[in-house]
């Protein structure tokens, strides 16, 4: 898929039926994270309609379903208990300013910078993190709670062992919603968190003061959610673009989701991101183009509207059931295999990340931790230099010789015998100043005891830089 | 004569590819096709398993090779095929489109409540397959 008119109308059949598999996918989850966060079901409802349908247009991933998302939710919840609602709208406003100039500065290019085990940290505290925001709901509650909750649970499981075509949750949502009308049993239900769309979207401003102490307070939330939410669609690009064969451009990507999220807290939405799980979804049912994500936000915005009244009667503990569904496949289970598998200090990275983002309740402050630790980790085991002596008066350099890695070098020099020696560079690499440094300190150092030295064996470009400075 | 044989980098899928290979080498100008598909429901996390989309690519190579070196001392011509979705489908749909006159797959041997969760591949292959299909144990 290539030109814009492939990337809309090269499948249309496909995209068409996958977009309404998606769209009714989309429900459950924009209630559930609209619960998380404690807002009117509206606020994640409006937020998926809207930015599934401008990522449509503006996207960078053909196919890529973004929406109100658990990992935003999550950043948001805070911001929302302190502050309310409009301080959300504003921050998923500024959220969208950040990714916006983030993607015209090529942030999709540093993407290559975050290891698979910060990754893998971030996926799992996120899944962690949508469990435990469940557990307020089930602990303590009357035993009904718990058996909508588990046969939910159960229902959710077993039905795509029989039938695929309509997403589980769903099924699941309508056979426990109507069981609990029949039944007439009383539980907490969606109206008790606020009333149901009847209408579309309208624009209006966040009434919030427009002076410096907003900005102090929205500003950190707008970072955190602008690196979530970009980590989160870029990771799901990536994905689809495996799953699809097909390249995509992920800085027009990070614009895009920047103009949804702009545009979504105008229109009374919170902020929001590539799902994973949808997106998935959307491939598996045939989805590849851009009418397909068009196709989902419309027709959940639909659903809402024709069936606002009956949505309101959905019971919580269903919800919760759902949700607990949707922590499981968050979490990488795959992890305690690599954690056997992988190096000790990526298995290092992925703990701290996750133990971080469970402390702080904060998915990106785990995110950049994570990164710098892995980067120190990179540094410290490329820093590793070698200097072999075989009896001989040629001593061998091994490994590459730049500002972390040059001490130990110099330290290699101390106790030289030999009248004359030769120093072999032909298994390393000078990179920087510091490199060149430590070898003319060496030299020196040693021409001063009374020992010559020849320096044999520099690649081309260290030779090049050794020119350079001296 | 076109055998084919779908591997996943298991230990049961090498023992299916060593069980077509010998079918292979009985039979004059026959060639054996390694399928390996990349199961969609998976795609999530073997990009988080590994650390970037070429390492992934490297880590399904890797599912085929041995077999292709086994292929290669017994004089063998084959031909690999990469597919991407559900395994079951994948497997069935590339049989039909193709003409293949035998398949091969390997079993993990499941009993009937892990074959209820988990769902076998072989035995949905055996079933909808319109060809003659071998199921290595």
């Amino acid at each position: 898929m290539y030109t814009l008119k492939q990337q809309w109308f090269g499948n249309i059949r496909g995209d068409i039926l996958a977009g309404i598999v998606v769209g009714l996918a989309l429900i459950p989850e924009a209630l559930a994270f609209a619960f998380i966060m404690g807002v009117d079901p509206r606020v994640a409802l409006y937020a998926s309609f809207t930015i599934a349908v401008i990522t449509a247009f503006v996207g960078g991933r053909p196919g890529l379903i973004s929406a109100a998302t658990g990992a935003m939710a999550l950043v948001l919840v805070s911001l929302m208990a302190n502050h309310g609602l409009e301080y959300v709208l504003a921050a998923t406003v500024l959220t969208g300013i950040i990714q916006f100039i983030l993607g015209l500065f090529g942030v999709a290019n540093l993407m290559r910078f975050i290891p698979n085990s910060v990754m893998l940290g971030f996926v799992n505290a996120l899944g962690i993190m949508i469990f435990i925001t469940q557990l307020p709901y089930l602990l303590g509650g009357s035993v009904l709670t718990y058996v909508y909750a588990i046969v939910t649970l159960i229902l959710v499981y077993l039905i795509p062992r029989f039938f695929t075509l309509i997403p589980a949750p769903l099924i699941a949502i309508v056979l426990m919603t109507a069981l609990a009308l029949f039944s007439g049993v009383k539980l907490q239900s969606i109206g008790d968190l606020g009333t149901m769309p009847n209408s579309l979207p309208t624009f209006f401003l966040p009434d919030i003061p427009l002076n410096f102490e907003t900005l102090k307070i929205i500003l950190p939330y707008a970072l955190a959610l602008s690196v979530v939410g970009l980590l989160e669609s870029l990771l799901t690009s990536q994905v689809l673009d495996d799953m699809t064969n097909t390249p995509s451009n992920k800085n027009t990507e990070a614009r895009g989701q920047g103009i949804a999220n702009f545009i979504t807290g105008f229109f009374g939405g919170m902020a929001g991101c590539a799902l994973i799980g949808q997106s998935v979804i959307n491939v598996k049912s045939g989805g590849r183009g851009r009418l397909s994500t068009l196709t989902a936000g419309v027709f959940l915005m639909f659903l809402i509207i024709v069936l606002g009244d009956l949505v309101v009667k959905i019971p919580m503990p269903v919800l919760v059931g759902v949700m607990i569904m949707v922590s499981a496949t968050t979490f990488n289970w795959g992890s305690f295999k690599f954690m056997k598998q992988a190096p000790r200090s990526e298995t290092l990275v992925m703990l701290v990340t996750v133990v971080i983002i469970l402390y702080t309740h904060n998915l990106a402050i785990g995110v950049v931790v994570g990164v710098i630790l892995s980067a120190l980790f990179f540094v410290a085991k490329i820093s590793r230099v070698t200097v072999t002596n075989d009896e001989s008066n040629e001593y061998k350099v091994k490994g590459p010789l730049f500002f972390a890695s040059t001490t130990k070098f110099i330290e290699s020099f101390n106790d030289v015998k030999a009248k004359k020696i030769i120093i072999n560079f032909e298994d390393s690499q000078l990179w920087d100043e510091s490199a060149v440094g430590a070898v003319l300190k060496v030299s020196q150092e040693l021409e001063q005891k009374g020992i010559s030295v020849s320096i044999q064996g520099l690649n081309s470009s260290s030779a090049k830089l050794y020119q350079q400075f001296t | 004569m076109k055998v084919a044989v779908a591997v996943d980098g298991s230990e049961n899928a090498l023992r299916a590819a060593k069980h077509a290979l010998m079918l292979a080498q009985y039979l004059p100008g026959a060639e054996l096709v390694i399928i390996n598909v990349s199961d969609y429901n998976k795609a999530k996390d073997e990009r988080l398993l590994t650390q970037s989309p070429e390492s992934l690519s490297l880590k399904r190579d890797q599912k085929v090779q041995p077999i292709l070196e086994l292929a290669k001392k017994a004089g063998v011509a084959t031909k690999i095929t990469m597919l991407k979705g559900n395994p079951s489908v994948e497997i069935i749909k590339y049989v039909e489109e193709h003409a293949v006159d035998q398949l091969v797959i390997g079993s993990r041997g499941l009993n009937t409540i892990q074959e209820m969760i988990l769902g076998s591949v072989s035995h949905k292959v055996m079933k909808h397959a319109h060809c003659p299909v071998t199921i290595v144990k």
